[in-house]
C-alpha cells in the first residue's frame, strides 16, 4: 500500500467492502434528508392547521383534500405519514447524536483520568461503572425517564446515564494499555500538565476502539429513545419521533391499517442497520487479531 | 476461595445497601401518589387520614429506615393500586416472565451458537453472509417493531396465532405455567420469538468472531496436524474455548432478557412482572416499582457471582490463579 496517511490507508481498506460502502451513503443520504426535511417535506406536520382530520387514516396513494398525494398515507390526526417521517428522523438523529456525544464526552473522561491516576480513584470509578454495566441500559433509561418526566433533555439524561458507561469502560481499557508505554512516561517527565498528557498524548492512542464504540451506541441511543418513546416515556406528543409515531399506530394495527406503525419502523430500521454494517467494518478493520 | 466468596458477598451487601437508599430517594422523587389515590374531591380528613395510613407524613429519612427495616423481615410494602403485599404481587407475575425468557435465552443460544460457529468457520460461504445478515437485523431492528410485525403478520393477516395473554395453564408445584399446555404454548410462540431474536444475534456475533480468532490459532492447527476431523475439532476445541464468553453472555443476558421483557409484555399483554412495572410506572405506584427495582439488583448481583463461579470452574487456568 502506498497510501501516505493512515486515513487514506483506512479508506483504500473500507472500500473493498461494498456492503460498508452502499451504508455509508445511506447514512449520510438520510442525515442530508432529514436536515433538509422542512425543505422537501410535502406538508409541516407540527403545524396543526394543516392537518385535515378527514384525510385521518387514509393508505398510501391516497390524495388528500389538500390537493397532494400521501405516498405513505396519513396517521389518525391526517397527518402525512411521510412529512411525519422525514421530521421524526431529524428528532431521532438529533436525540442519538447529542445523547451519544455527551455520553462519549463524559464516559471517554471518567475512563482516562481513571487509567491515568490509578490507585484509589481509578478502582472507585471502574467499580461504580462495572455496577453499572452489570445493570440492564433499557430499564435504567426506563425507569429515568419515569422519573424525570417528558421532553428532551429528561430524555437525553436518561440515554446519557444509560450509555456512558460503555465509553468509560472502553477508554479505561485502552488508556490503561497506553498508560504503562514509554511514550507517556516520557510526556511525564516533561512539566506538562496532567491534562495535556490526557488528551493529546493518550486519549489520540485510544480513539480506534472508541470509535467502533461510538457508531454503535449512536445507533443503540436511537433504538432506545424509539423504544422509550413507544412505550410513552419518550418526547412529548407534539414532537412525534418515530417510536411515538409506530407507536400511535400500534392501536390500528389490529384493523388492518398497519402503514401508521409499519413505515416509520422501516425509516428507522434502514438508518441502524446502516449504521451498525458501517460500524461492523471499522471494527473488524480495526481488530489486530484478524489480521494474519 | 472461601476469603474471596466471603469477600464478595460483603461487597454485594454494600451494593445492595447503596442500590436501596438510591431507589428509594429516586422514587420518592416522582409525583405525589396520594393524589393518584385518592379522587380529588375527597375530604380533606379523608386526605391526611391516607397520607398517614401510607406513612407519607414521615420525612424522607424516617420513611427509608421504616422501610429498610420492613425489609429485614421481608416485608416490601403493600402496593397503593392493588391493596396486597408487593412481594405477593410480583410472586404472582414472575412465572410468566420466568418461562418466557427462559424459552427465548434457551431457544436463541441452541440456535444461534451453531449457526454463528458455522459463519466463523466458513466466514465467506453465502450461507454465512446470510447467518450474518440475519444478525445484523436482529441487533439493529428495535424489538417493539418487530412485535408489532409479528402480531400484524401471525395474527391479523394470517390469523395463526393469538396476539396476547398467557392462553391456559397447568398448575405445577403451585405456581401456574403456559409451557404445559399446547394451548399456552401457542401463545408463548409469538413473544418468545419476539424476546429472542436480539439475543439470537448476539449470540450468532459472540459465536462467529470467537470461532474465528480460535480457528487461526495453534491449537487448531496441531489438531489438525494430530489428524482430527474438523467436526471434532470444531466440537472439542472450539466450542470449549468460545464458550466462556458464551457463558457469561448467557448469564448476564438471561437478566437482561428478563429486563427487557417489559417491551415485549407490553405488546402482546403479557401478564408478567414487566407489565406490572410499566404499569406501576405510570400509576406512581411506589413500592412497587421499589420491590422490582430491588429484587432486579438483588437478581444481577447474583448472577455476576455465579458467572464468576462458573467461569472458574470452565477455565482451569482461572481456578488455579485462584487457589495459589
Amino acid at each position: 500500500m502506498t497510501d501516505s496517511t493512515p486515513l487514506a490507508r483506512f479508506w483504500s481498506e473500507f472500500r473493498t467492502n461494498k456492503v460498508a460502502v452502499c451504508a455509508l451513503f445511506v447514512v449520510i443520504a438520510i442525515v442530508l434528508i432529514a436536515l433538509a426535511a422542512p425543505l422537501i417535506a410535502p406538508q409541516n406536520p407540527y403545524d396543526l392547521g394543516t392537518l385535515v382530520l378527514m384525510d385521518a387514516r387514509r393508505p398510501p396513494g391516497f390524495v388528500g383534500t389538500k390537493g397532494f398525494t400521501h405516498w405513505l398515507g396519513t396517521d389518525a390526526q391526517g397527518r402525512d405519514l411521510l412529512s411525519a417521517i422525514l421530521y421524526g428522523l431529524r428528532i431521532s438523529i438529533q436525540i442519538g447524536i447529542i445523547a451519544g456525544g455527551i455520553a462519549f464526552a463524559l464516559g471517554v473522561t471518567l475512563g482516562t483520568f481513571a487509567a491515568y491516576f490509578g490507585g484509589r480513584i481509578e478502582a472507585l470509578i471502574m467499580r461504580i461503572i462495572d455496577l453499572q454495566l452489570s445493570f440492564p441500559a433499557i430499564l435504567l433509561a426506563l425507569v429515568l425517564a419515569a422519573l424525570l418526566g417528558q421532553g428532551k433533555g429528561p430524555l437525553i439524561a436518561a440515554l446519557v446515564t444509560a450509555q456512558y458507561a460503555y465509553f468509560a469502560r472502553t477508554a479505561h481499557g485502552a488508556a490503561s494499555s497506553e498508560r504503562s508505554k514509554e511514550y507517556v512516561e516520557a510526556a511525564l517527565s516533561t512539566p506538562l500538565a496532567p491534562t495535556r498528557v490526557v488528551f493529546r498524548h493518550i486519549l489520540p492512542n485510544c480513539l480506534p476502539p472508541l470509535i467502533v464504540v461510538a457508531t454503535v451506541q449512536i445507533a443503540n441511543s436511537i433504538a432506545l429513545e424509539a423504544t422509550l418513546s413507544f412505550l410513552g416515556l419518550g418526547l412529548p406528543v407534539s414532537e412525534p419521533s418515530l417510536g411515538m409515531l409506530i407507536s400511535n399506530g400500534f392501536q390500528y394495527m389490529l384493523s388492518g391499517r398497519y402503514w401508521i406503525s409499519i413505515y416509520p419502523g422501516v425509516a428507522l430500521i434502514i438508518l441502524i442497520v446502516a449504521i451498525n454494517l458501517v460500524g461492523d467494518q471499522i471494527r473488524d478493520q480495526l481488530n489486530p487479531r484478524l489480521r494474519r | 476461595m472461601l476469603g474471596f466468596m466471603i469477600q464478595r458477598l460483603l461487597q454485594a451487601l454494600v451494593v445492595m445497601l447503596v442500590i436501596s437508599a438510591l431507589v428509594f430517594v429516586g422514587v420518592y422523587a416522582v409525583g405525589n401518589p396520594i393524589d393518584v389515590l385518592i379522587s380529588p374531591d375527597a375530604t380533606q380528613q379523608i386526605r391526611e387520614a391516607a397520607i398517614k395510613a401510607y406513612g407519607l407524613d414521615q420525612p424522607l429519612w424516617k420513611q427509608y429506615i421504616d422501610f429498610l427495616g420492613r425489609l429485614i423481615q421481608g416485608d416490601f410494602g403493600r402496593s397503593f393500586l392493588y391493596n396486597m403485599p408487593v412481594l405477593d404481587l410480583i410472586g404472582s407475575r414472575i412465572p410468566a416472565t420466568l418461562e418466557l425468557t427462559l424459552v427465548a435465552v434457551l431457544g436463541a443460544t441452541l440456535l444461534g451458537v451453531p449457526l454463528g460457529m458455522y459463519a466463523g468457520y466458513r466466514p465467506d460461504s453465502i450461507a454465512s453472509r446470510l447467518i450474518m445478515t440475519l444478525s445484523i437485523f436482529g441487533f439493529s431492528v428495535p424489538t417493539f417493531w418487530i412485535g408489532l410485525v409479528l402480531i400484524f403478520t401471525f395474527a391479523v393477516q394470517l390469523g395463526w396465532l393469538p396476539a396476547g395473554n398467557r392462553g391456559e395453564t397447568a398448575t405445577l408445584f403451585g405456581v401456574e405455567w403456559s409451557f404445559l399446555t399446547a394451548n399456552g404454548w401457542k401463545h408463548m410462540l409469538l413473544p418468545a420469538l419476539n424476546l429472542s431474536l436480539f439475543k439470537f444475534a448476539m449470540m450468532v456475533r459472540l459465536a462467529r468472531a470467537g470461532t474465528r480468532e480460535i480457528m487461526l490459532t495453534d491449537t487448531v492447527r496441531f489438531a489438525r496436524a494430530a489428524g482430527e476431523s474438523e467436526f471434532t475439532i470444531l466440537r472439542r476445541h472450539v466450542l470449549r474455548l468460545i464458550s466462556i464468553p458464551i457463558v457469561t453472555v448467557f448469564g448476564l443476558e438471561f437478566g437482561s432478557t428478563m429486563a427487557f421483557a417489559v417491551v415485549t409484555e407490553t405488546i402482546f399483554s403479557w401478564p408478567g412482572v414487566g407489565k406490572l412495572i410499566i404499569d406501576s410506572i405510570s400509576s406512581l405506584d411506589r413500592p412497587v416499582m421499589v420491590a422490582y427495582l430491588m429484587l432486579v439488583a438483588f437478581f444481577f448481583i447474583v448472577i455476576n457471582l455465579l458467572v464468576d463461579l462458573s467461569y472458574a470452574a470452565l477455565d482451569p487456568r482461572l481456578r488455579t490463579r485462584r487457589a495459589a
